[in-house]
């Protein structure tokens, strides 16, 4: 069986949750083989070797701390002259993005994005235009190079562990072209991260003001353990900072349950969360489209809704 | 310094957008067409650049005929010059070819920075800025919402996870700027009329020296198998809050298990 290369994203060695997502996709198409890069591996070998993986290719070393991108793409190029993969999974982010970009440049291969599924013969799934079309595709040049969504699929346990082999990273010329000179961390919520929660509880322009996120959104989300997120609206009256918006410009999320409160579901904040499991709704105008998309919508005030349903969320803990 | 500004028209932000039966390909004709939204950050970025020392920035995009509009209407922000890359033998053609038209546009013209948007609001990709980069052989410096050239040095913030990464190259290099890094500028009267005259190239694929057999439809490296309008949601529970909305909420969130 073919092998298909995973990218882990990670941080530090602490595994994310859509690495092992892809793990498990991975399994669907030929046998997993994890491309770990930078830091950490040992700390992730047992998880990922419990999550399907058969080998973890690692490359370590001070270029993945000092260049972005290319490194990791330099690693991948290597592997799939080697192994000639049935294809490689590449996780949905910023980064992840641009490494499939570079890489299918490299390889002179196809590149898809946003996959939400892949079939045993490598045709992707993508929810387009904000998830108001389904597209089947498949990469008809070289080795597909497909990046793929958190949420998409469950993790899969599988007992098994896995065989590390170590790769050689060299430094590239067009690695070292950047340099990393400082990494800046701003405060962290505690809160998880919006692109991967399970459940994200939104405000958009019925929040009324800034004092509305941290009175009655923010408790709400804190009471279900959820990521905020914001419409345009709110974040450009500049009530909650930019990173949260969820929309067209903003970021795309597909969690188990949306909450939306006070959002009238315009496109632009639809094709952000309209792939969502479950959703939500709160909002007094009846007639705000973000009804159509709800499983459960109530007609009324967020600013005494939402409170009594943190208290109630609370009671039960 | 010379800046060259890529954008793509793009349909409406604010409009459904769709897929044409034939051939799978954006249906371009559905909505209103508009510069995409997150390239007018890239323009204001490089004329703020121009701006703080001096220099020209040059529009280029590749489209159809009607792309020539978005050209125009980038210009009017305040840059000088145009380059549309339109042939008919274009269409169809995905983030590969598209790469390789641009780079081979931007090729050998000496630009000290290629600026692009973030992303395209239709296909979302992300990814031309990164395979420009890799084509042209010039450092990425892509996600910025801080961009700033001392010297022959440029330092970007590159917007992480975790907040940003602050990093360094040499000029010349391709950057692609994030939503909200500045406020882009409405265009003046004087510029919309300057940009009417401005120089605008109309280039061919044989202009720039490719050939069709390397972009369209047909040469793509990926194919649409199929697609289909996602059904609509079947009508869930909407209620009328009487004092029972949390309630309510509550006993619909315990029985899909989230509580």
């Amino acid at each position: 069986m073919a092998e298909v290369l995973v990218l882990i994203e990670h941080s530090e060695g602490t595994v994310k949750k859509v690495a092992l997502e892809l793990l498990a996709m991975a399994a669907g198409i030929g046998e997993p083989s994890a491309v770990f890069v930078g830091p950490g591996a040992d700390a992730a070998l047992a998880t990922l070797g419990d999550h399907g993986a058969k080998t973890v290719y690692v490359a370590d070393g001070q270029a993945f701390l000092d260049h972005v991108v290319v490194p990791t793409v330099d690693v991948l190029v290597k592997l799939v002259s080697e192994k000639s993969p049935a294809a490689v999974l590449i996780p949905s982010s910023a980064d992840g993005k641009e490494v499939a970009g570079r890489l299918a440049v490299a390889i002179d291969s196809g590149v898809i994005t946003d996959a939400v599924a892949v079939s045993a013969d490598v045709i992707a799934t993508q929810n387009v235009f904000g998830g108001a079309t389904i597209v089947h595709s498949k990469v008809s040049k070289g080795t597909p190079v497909i990046t793929v969504r958190t949420n998409s699929i469950a993790p899969v346990q599988t007992g098994g562990s896995a065989t590390r082999v170590d790769v050689a990273a060299e430094v590239s010329a067009a690695a070292s072209a950047t340099k990393v000179v400082n990494r800046v961390s701003v405060q962290k919520s505690g809160r998880p991260d919006l692109s991967e929660a399970a459940i994200v509880v939104s405000g958009g322009r019925g929040v009324g003001g800034d004092e509305g996120f941290t009175n009655v959104i923010e408790p709400l989300a804190d009471s279900l353990g959820a990521a905020v997120g914001a419409s345009r609206a709110a974040t450009d009256a500049g009530w909650y900072p930019h990173q949260f918006q969820v929309g067209q410009t903003g970021k795309t999320v597909s969690p188990q349950l949306y909450v939306a409160s006070g959002i009238s579901g315009a496109i632009q904040h639809r094709a952000g969360m309209q792939t969502s499991k479950t959703v939500v709704v709160v909002n007094k105008d009846a007639d705000a489209p973000i009804f159509d998309l709800a499983d459960f919508g109530v007609v009324g005030d967020l600013h005494s809704v939402v409170p009594d349903l943190t208290a109630r969320v609370n009671a039960r803990k | 310094m010379k800046i060259c500004v890529c954008v793509k028209q793009v349909p409406d932000s604010w409009a459904e957008k769709k897929l044409t039966a034939s051939d799978s390909t954006l249906d371009r004709a559905a909505a209103d067409r508009v510069v995409n939204e997150l390239d007018e950050y890239a323009v204001e970025e490089a004329l703020r650049i121009v701006e703080a020392s001096e220099g020209e920035v040059t529009i280029l995009s590749m489209g159809p005929d009607e792309a020539a509009d978005s050209v125009r209407k980038a210009i009017s922000m305040g840059a000088h010059a145009g380059i549309h890359i339109s042939d008919p033998a274009l269409h169809g053609s995905d983030a590969l070819a598209t790469s390789l038209v641009l780079a081979k546009a931007l090729e050998g013209r000496g630009f000290d920075l290629i600026i692009f948007g973030s992303e395209s609001t239709d296909a979302r990709m992300s990814v031309v800025p990164a395979m420009v980069s890799a084509r042209l052989g010039l450092p990425q410096m892509t996600f910025a919402n801080k961009v700033e050239i001392s010297g022959s040095t440029l330092t970007i913030h590159r917007v992480t996870d975790y907040g940003y990464d602050e990093v360094q190259s040499s000029l010349p290099a391709v950057v692609s700027v994030v939503e909200k890094t500045n406020e882009p500028r409405y265009p003046s009267f004087k510029n919309i009329m300057a940009a009417k005259k401005a120089p605008m190239e109309t280039l061919s694929l044989a202009d720039i020296g490719l050939d069709a057999a390397s972009v369209g439809l047909a040469n793509a490296w990926s194919e649409v198998k199929d697609f289909a309008e996602r059904p609509a949601k079947a009508k869930g529970t909407v209620i009328t809050d009487e004092g029972n909305g949390a309630e309510k909420i509550e006993e619909f969130l315990v029985t899909q298990k989230f509580i």
